[in-house]
């Protein structure tokens, strides 16, 4: 019975034949009326059949199988799982909001586009660009935003010798994949012995064929680069232009505008820094911000304002095209600019300390069983490793699937590759001393298992809705749908 | 407010780290660009903030609503909102960890399964942005397939469509654009047949398209493999619980906005990228696949699967950069198409084409014109006296929002008003879109 129970059975083997959650009107002819019979469908789609209880039972269930930072404390680095306040999902979600067309007259929809407008502003005042588009979903497709601005700015100069983008080894796969699709060649350069950007490798790698430098602030190994501003000259002599990966911009919001460092173009993470939540991978939102050189070659439209009128300008001649069907994820910035309206300039900084100081605690407190991989202050996230030695064959993928029966989401893990065996915890400004102490326990006590019990570390989880699951066991036959 | 920390919890952790402020740990950057003034608005309480977020959405003004152009008003189900907005689906992210993640997983493994089902296609990515970008993604397969360098696109594809499949697809290297025209409101097959030369990679198509108007797919299809193309088809997913199917005419390829799949309209963000394909084609997918294991007692779990393909593994040889999809969008999507099984959807599809055609006739008698004299599921084209872009501004003082203004993408069209009709509007909402127009 149990089994029965537990077994997490598909919708549509739920499904009985004839039942239903949603009834319509009834149509008064068949759709033969209108359309001939060769445009219409041929044969009965296989949907589950479910009464709305069933459904929404279902559903429930399904939910209540997920870690989510609602209900768990959840250190994945690199993805800044912060507390999403609640307001701001009341708020963005309002029918005057949802309710509104793209292509509504723009009398209709001023409350939504004056929004947008003052986003664009904050999020101006807040990095030093000078212009900003909120057009990109994500943070991947703000990058390709960002480089495709690089390759119009060139192409308008006609310069076309400059074929490059130079990534160091500690990017996350979006900057390499990204440069690739705009059409660049990509150039990896080796990290130096602190974690940092090697200049000397960043030299022999510049040249009049490099477009564009893509640097993440603070970089993948929790480090803010410490040479940026010789990094950024040198890579403005060499003719090319500066790229801020803002990732990881919850280490510096407040603290530092990027173009006082040399940024001459950046993404910023809405769904990260700026609290809205992840949606389970998405929708996020990825804004990209230029200086005055590069602001003319944003996408398509911006939304500006004229005699107090808020619209959408599309007559941008040099604009780099349109990214998207239409202007952004405009319920991911409505969150954004909410959290930007309870943040002041006094206390916006208070974000980054907070979020840095308690990655510092964090990377303290585990110092004697899983080091920092750099042993030095790092910013809003630590990377640690593994005293190999001292293990016995367990390895990070184990910490993490023990983490889980502890009660905590897991770090990111294996990333950045330069990194053996990493953990990228990144607990952020929000979560509590209390809570980041019984981390640091659950982690010292996991260290311990490792000694004295190390198969209970490497079964784990236990008390998970299933057991450690074997991955490959899903390529070698693919089955991705019933 | 939202950082929990006494000063006696900063003053202990500052203590274990050994500094003596927290200003300390950031000593690396540069020291004269450090804590810049900024000048932002004061800070708002909750109550402040729900005043004033309150005040904008009274901003923007509710309109009888008769645009579609690609993002549509559609009836949604309390219990979708209701489950989507649950924290333990909100709150979470990407399923990396996947045993603590079966909940998402296994709603993407049933959300594909839908989609396949609807489609008729054998493989559904987890999501991408938009119907938009899935369309320049699938193009971006389809040249990885077949290794050619021409691309073909119908005129009739949605304006904005065609622009993002320019930025996406304008460095690949060699790569040609071409676009072929309609005749009266479809695809003209004639120029079809003549543009399909062997270095044609694919052929992109809409159907119902921008316009409207359903295209002769089977008709489409046969030509495009006949001349060893690939078909990319962007299909609407409501339509397909009456229309033919990717599937059926053979897409090789097929996209979609899923918006309409139980998400508002949210002035166009987020949607809801559909992807589709054939299983051949299935590691030139872009982004998350969810598929099927066994955990270590060959019990049936979900997980992240067939990663090759993506960038954290393949960097620069990835198949795409894409890393965030619309997971919350698809979430809504399967929600809704599980409530309203096939029954509904069909009922639902069935409604959408019925009130058009209501509509249709009705100003039809009343002495307005069509511009095409098709086939259409939800949306057609009025030819007026006056330029839609009037029609629209005197109907918005009426309370209505008309439709989308064809002169805003032909000078030819510039009385053309694009009207689109859906379940949500009653036999009355009808009557008052008649009296309102008309006259123009």
């Amino acid at each position: 019975m149990q089994e029965i129970i537990k077994q997490n059975a598909l919708s549509i083997e739920k499904s009985r034949p004839g039942r239903r959650g949603i009834r319509f009107e009834k149509p008064q002819n068949t759709p033969d009326a209108y359309v001939p019979a060769r445009y219409l469908r041929s044969h009965s789609p296989r949907l589950p059949q479910l009464s709305e209880l069933e459904t929404v039972r279902h559903f429930t269930n399904l939910s209540r199988q997920n870690y989510c930072l609602d209900s768990h404390f959840y250190p994945l680095g690199s993805c800044t799982m912060k507390y999403n306040p609640k307001a701001y999902d009341v708020l963005s979600t309002l029918e005057g909001f949802t309710q509104a067309h793209p292509f509504a007259p723009e009398d209709a929809v001023q409350g939504t586009l004056e929004i947008l407008y003052n986003l664009q502003e904050m999020l101006k005042e807040i990095t030093g660009l000078a212009a900003f588009t909120l057009q990109p979903a994500a943070g991947a497709q703000g990058e390709l935003t960002g480089i495709l601005a690089a390759r119009a700015y060139f192409d308008a100069q006609k310069d076309k010798k400059r074929t490059e983008v130079i990534v160091p080894d500690t990017a996350h796969g979006t900057n390499p994949a990204t440069s690739h699709m705009a059409g660049y060649t990509v150039v990896n350069i080796k990290s130096g012995p602190d974690g940092c950007v090697d200049k000397e490798a960043l030299k022999n790698a510049l040249s009049e064929k490099t477009a564009v430098v893509m640097l993440t602030v603070p970089n993948t190994v929790g480090l803010f680069e410490k040479d940026i501003r010789e990094i950024a000259e040198m890579v403005h002599a060499a003719g090319a232009l500066f790229y801020m990966d803002g990732a990881n911009f919850n280490a510096l919001i407040g603290v530092v505008k990027p173009a006082d460092l040399g940024a001459d173009l950046m993404h910023l993470n809405l769904h990260k820094t700026f609290a809205a939540p992840h949606g389970g991978g998405g929708p996020g939102s990825g804004p990209v911000g230029a200086n005055e050189k590069l602001a003319a070659f944003l996408p398509k439209p911006l939304v500006e304002k004229k005699n107090g009128k808020y619209f959408l300008n599309s007559k941008l001649p040099k604009s780099l095209g349109r990214m998207k069907a239409f202007y952004g994820n405009i319920a991911v910035c409505a969150r954004a600019y909410c959290f930007l309206r309870q943040y002041d300039a006094a206390t916006l900084k208070e974000i980054a300390e907070n979020a840095v100081l308690n990655a510092n605690y964090v990377r303290v407190g585990l110092k004697d069983v899983f080091p920092a991989f750099f042993d030095v202050p790092c910013m809003h996230e630590c990377v640690l490793t593994l005293h190999k030695d001292k293990m016995n064959g367990i390895r990070t993928a184990d910490i993490a699937k023990r983490l889980l029966d502890y009660g905590f989401y897991a770090p990111t893990i294996y990333f950045p590759l330069i990194v053996p065996e990493a953990m990228m915890i990144e607990p952020t400004e929000t979560e509590s001393k209390e809570m980041l102490d019984l981390f640091v326990k659950a982690m010292h006590c996991i260290f311990e298992e490792a000694e004295k019990t190390p198969q209970t570390v490497h079964d784990a989880p236990h008390n998970q809705p299933v057991g450690r699951i074997d991955e490959v066991s899903a390529a070698r036959e693919p089955n991705l749908r019933w | 407010m939202f950082i929990p920390h006494t000063p006696e919890d900063k003053k202990e952790m500052l203590q274990k780290i050994g500094i003596s402020c927290v200003q300390d740990l950031f000593a690396q950057i540069p020291q004269d660009v450090r804590y810049p003034a900024l000048h932002l608005p004061p800070a708002l309480d909750e109550n402040a903030l729900t005043a004033h977020l309150h005040e904008l959405a009274g901003k923007n003004k509710p309109l009888l609503n008769f645009i579609g152009a690609g993002c549509e008003e559609h009836f949604i189900p309390a219990a979708v909102n209701a489950l989507s907005s649950r924290g333990e689906f909100l709150t979470a992210y990407t399923p990396y960890q996947a045993e603590a993640s079966q909940g998402t997983l296994q709603t993407i493994y049933e959300f594909q399964s839908c989609i396949c089902e609807l489609f008729d296609m054998d493989v559904c990515s987890a999501s991408h942005y938009d119907g938009a970008t899935a369309l320049a993604e699938a193009c971006s397969a389809a040249l990885r397939v077949n290794n050619k360098n021409k691309i073909l696109y119908s005129a009739g594809l949605h304006p904005h469509y065609k622009e993002v499949l320019k930025t996406y697809l304008k460095h690949v290297p060699a790569l040609k654009l071409e676009e072929v025209p309609l005749q009266n409101g479809t695809v003209d097959l004639a120029a079809l047949k003549e543009k399909l030369t062997p270095d044609v990679s694919c052929f992109a198509v809409a159907g119902p398209n921008f316009l409207g108007q359903l295209e002769p797919l089977e008709d489409i299809s046969a030509l495009v493999h006949g001349a060893g193309a690939l078909l990319v088809a962007v299909a609407k997913p409501l339509a397909l619980a009456v229309l033919h199917t990717p599937g059926q005419y053979g897409a090789d390829f097929a996209v979609a906005e899923g918006q309409t799949l139980g998400n508002a309209m949210n002035f166009g963000g987020p949607g809801l990228g559909i992807f589709t394909c054939k299983k051949e084609y299935v590691r030139q997918v872009p982004g998350r696949i969810v598929g099927i294991a066994k955990d270590k007692d060959g019990k049936r779990s979900f997980v992240l699967t067939l990663q090759a393909r993506e960038q954290h593994i393949r960097r620069e040889r990835a198949a795409s950069n894409i890393c965030s999809n619309q997971a919350l969008c698809a979430l809504n999507a399967v929600i809704y198409l599980t409530l309203l099984g096939y029954a509904g959807l069909r009922e639902a599809a069935e409604l959408n084409l019925e009130k058009a055609h209501t509509l249709k006739n009705k100003l039809v008698a009343d002495g307005h014109k069509l511009k095409f004299d098709g086939l259409f599921f939800n949306e057609f084209v009025l030819e007026l006296n006056t330029p839609a872009k009037q029609v629209i501004k005197k109907l918005a003082k009426k309370g209505i929002a008309a439709g989308f203004d064809l002169g805003r993408i032909n000078k030819a069209w510039q009385n053309c008003l694009l009207v689109c009709v859906t379940e949500t509007k009653t036999s009355a909402d009808l009557e008052k879109y008649v009296q309102a127009i008309r006259g123009f």
